[in-house]
């Protein structure tokens, strides 16, 4: 059974966009060397995803081109383009999942709910996303439920997930 | 005041050691009993996760796998005695499993609570950073060096070569950098002592970047890792307190600071130049080497890079000496391999040993063979870049050169077990998605090749010009082996060859439903 106590991820997305408040987490981080990344992260995990009026204004402070911190932003799978589902479940299909019958069990899930790796329920509810590995190879197949590991997840306790997302 | 271990790890956790320990306080508290829970790291026994250990005064007494509908009948037991119960696995220490391991690397994980110093240092920590300090830089560069640690992230360069390079390097900012992106399917070391022992690690990078003159170390931590990322910060935060980072650590005059990063999602920002482009808030492209990271490495500055587990391994090596360690191992390959036992086998966890151990006994006798009950068919060894070994391999040894001679690695040392349900072709033809997927897309073998390689499998397992296809196959396997810029590329075809190799039979099937 899952693990409900596991303190979650805080629900991304709660905060509406604006370039002032942008503003204010790029400069928060202007000192760091290397600053995009950790930019990045504190912009998704404000807005719930990375708008591109913010990629705008990072391309300004950090001074690049803002094809070149289009580029950034789009070569990590972990930042969206886009607004996102409430809850994130993140399935791993790793060989070592695979081993366990992972990618039929993921590939069923997914059909049940009309998705195709890296959708969202039509409602906004839930997305669901392919991951490759999450160090759980022990307890295959895995899955990551808005930050809370689950080991041996299994049929049911993916349409439990999926229940609980749409509350 | 009874002391009770629940683990942190990701995988106890993932398995409800969270819930168990909340239930484990509440059950006492109703009872009038006085007890205190750490939560320590995994002992790497993780089919018995979530396992809670109770001090007595023979020993530590492990339960497990304990679920929350198991507290009344343990406390009814007088598990707080190390009562009898079904789930009792007697002493810890003693345990079989526990008994046959070699823990160099991983003798604190899972024994003390991460996140106190002074456990830390009751445990000999921070001795081998004194030594380091009595002896002097080059000392250390040079007993790195006779240690014979070769770097545990799957490339197997010895790691003394690696930092006497960046000491000669005139001084000015250098860097150390951690390379905690382990995206190895099959592995899990690295977080496991990141959650377990996160000061051993902080302690390496303090001993590198005194010997080779860095003043300040970062870790690249993948971000599928969210309780190593809380774990580790808190560490950083502890020895900051403690006086073990900083400014004039412990009044040697040295200055050391750590910072955490967390990638996001990108499996090449494993290769050791591509994580460093990542670091630096670029795409995660690899780098061509020359020049090397050692001579122009972060902001273009000398680097020593390093996986986790061989800078955690570091600190062992000051406090005991070279030959210490050296003295461990076969061959080459000196020293202990912390193995993670994976996918579809009985008993799955980390188990570290000196090298030379047949791949066979680890799968069979360690591994208890496979989950489902059915015979085993094949193992992945080193992660999903690595070669499918059949059974009939399994007297080779776990030694670098050994399995390079069967055209296979160890990598990081993960090993995914697979029944005979496996469908070798519809590995392989995943192996190349997951190339596909996850190249940079620099180099045209790696970025256009696993696609091509994609579809000529798909042919394949559809029974579409077979022979001549698996042909084409093969030379495209040569073409990104020996044409890619990296690892990714460049190891992509090991899993499909060796699917080929010994398991023709199954690229030869009447013709398969296309993509399941």
């Amino acid at each position: 059974m899952r693990n409900v106590q596991t303190e979650r991820e805080e629900m991304s997305g709660a905060a509406q966009y604006s370039d002032e408040r942008a503003r204010e987490i790029i400069a928060a981080h202007m000192g760091l060397e290397g600053p995009a990344m950790p930019i990045l992260h504190a912009l998704q995990k404000e807005f719930g995803y990375v708008p591109d009026a913010a990629v705008k204004e990072m391309a300004e402070a950090l001074n690049i081109s803002r094809a070149e911190m289009h580029g950034v932003v789009t070569f990590y799978h972990d930042f969206h383009r886009a607004p996102h589902g409430r809850h994130t479940l993140k399935i791993c299909r790793a060989e070592s999942c695979q081993s366990m019958g992972a990618e039929r069990q993921a590939r069923a899930f997914l059909d049940k709910l009309k998705l195709d790796w890296g959708g969202t329920t039509p409602d906004g509810a839930l997305s669901v996303e392919a991951v490759y590995c999450l160090g759980l190879c022990a307890h295959s197949p895995s899955a990551l439920y808005d930050g809370e590991p689950i080991g041996r997840v299994d049929a049911e306790m993916l349409d439990e997930i999926a229940a609980e997302a749409r509350d | 005041m009874v002391k009770l271990y629940i683990p942190l790890d990701m995988a106890a956790v993932a398995m409800g050691a969270d819930r168990l320990a909340a239930a484990v306080a509440q059950e006492a508290a109703a009872r009038g009993e006085t007890v205190e829970i750490v939560r320590n790291g995994s002992r790497g026994m993780l089919w018995l996760e979530p396992l809670i250990e109770v001090e007595t005064p023979a020993g530590r007494v492990g339960y497990g796998p304990a679920k929350v509908k198991d507290v009344a009948s343990l406390f009814d037991a007088g598990f707080l005695a190390g009562g009898a119960h079904l789930l009792n696995i007697g002493i810890v220490d003693e345990h079989p499993w526990m008994k046959k391991q070699n823990r160099v690397t991983f003798v604190r994980c899972g024994v003390i609570d991460p996140l106190s110093v002074p456990e830390y240092e009751a445990h000999e920590g921070f001795k081998g950073l004194t030594r380091a300090f009595e002896i002097g830089p080059q000392a250390v560069v040079e007993e790195v060096t006779k240690s014979g640690l070769r770097g545990r992230g799957g490339a197997g360069f010895p790691t003394g070569i690696k930092w006497k390079t960046v000491a000669d390097c005139p001084p000015g900012q250098k860097y150390v950098v951690v390379n905690a992106d382990e995206g190895d399917s099959g592995t899990f070391a690295d977080r496991m002592i990141m959650e377990g022992d996160p000061l051993s690690l902080i302690e390496g990078m303090l001993i590198c970047g005194y010997a080779v003159g860095a003043s300040k170390g970062y870790i690249y931590l993948r971000s599928e890792y969210p309780i190593v990322a809380k774990v580790f910060q808190a560490a950083i935060e502890k020895a900051l307190e403690a006086g073990w980072l900083g400014k004039n650590i412990r009044g040697s005059g040295f200055d050391f600071d750590v910072e955490l990063r967390i990638g996001a999602g990108a499996y090449v920002c494993g290769e050791e130049t591509s994580l460093l482009e990542s670091l630096e808030g670029k795409r995660g492209i690899v780098r061509a080497k020359p020049p090397l990271p050692a001579h122009v490495g972060l902001f273009g500055k000398p680097t020593v890079i390093n996986n986790v587990l061989s800078m955690a391994t570091i600190p062992m090596i000051m406090e005991k000496g070279a030959k210490h360690y050296a003295d461990l191992g076969v061959g080459r390959s000196r020293g202990t391999m912390p193995l993670q036992i994976a996918g579809n086998v009985k008993y799955g966890g980390l188990f570290e040993t000196d090298f030379g151990i047949p791949l066979g006994t680890v799968v069979n006798e360690i591994g208890g063979g496979t989950r489902s009950g059915r015979p085993v068919r094949a193992v992945q060894v080193g992660g999903p870049l690595g070669a499918y070994v059949p059974v009939s391999l399994f007297d080779l040894p776990i030694d670098y050169e050994a399995f390079a001679a069967k055209d296979s690695l160890i990598g990081h040392g993960g090993l995914v077990v697979f029944d005979d349900t496996v469908d070798m072709a519809w590995m392989a033809r995943f192996g190349m998605e997951f190339c596909a997927i996850e190249s940079c897309g620099k180099c045209t073998p790696c970025r256009l090749g696993s696609t091509r390689g994609v579809e000529t499998i798909d042919k394949i397992r559809n029974g579409m010009d077979v022979d001549a296809n698996i042909e084409l196959l093969k030379d495209l396997c040569h073409t990104m082996k020996f044409g890619s810029l990296c690892a990714l590329g460049g190891f992509a075809p090991y899993p499909v060859e060796s699917a080929l190799r010994h398991f023709p039979e199954d690229f030869r099937k009447p013709a398969l439903e296309a993509a399941e």
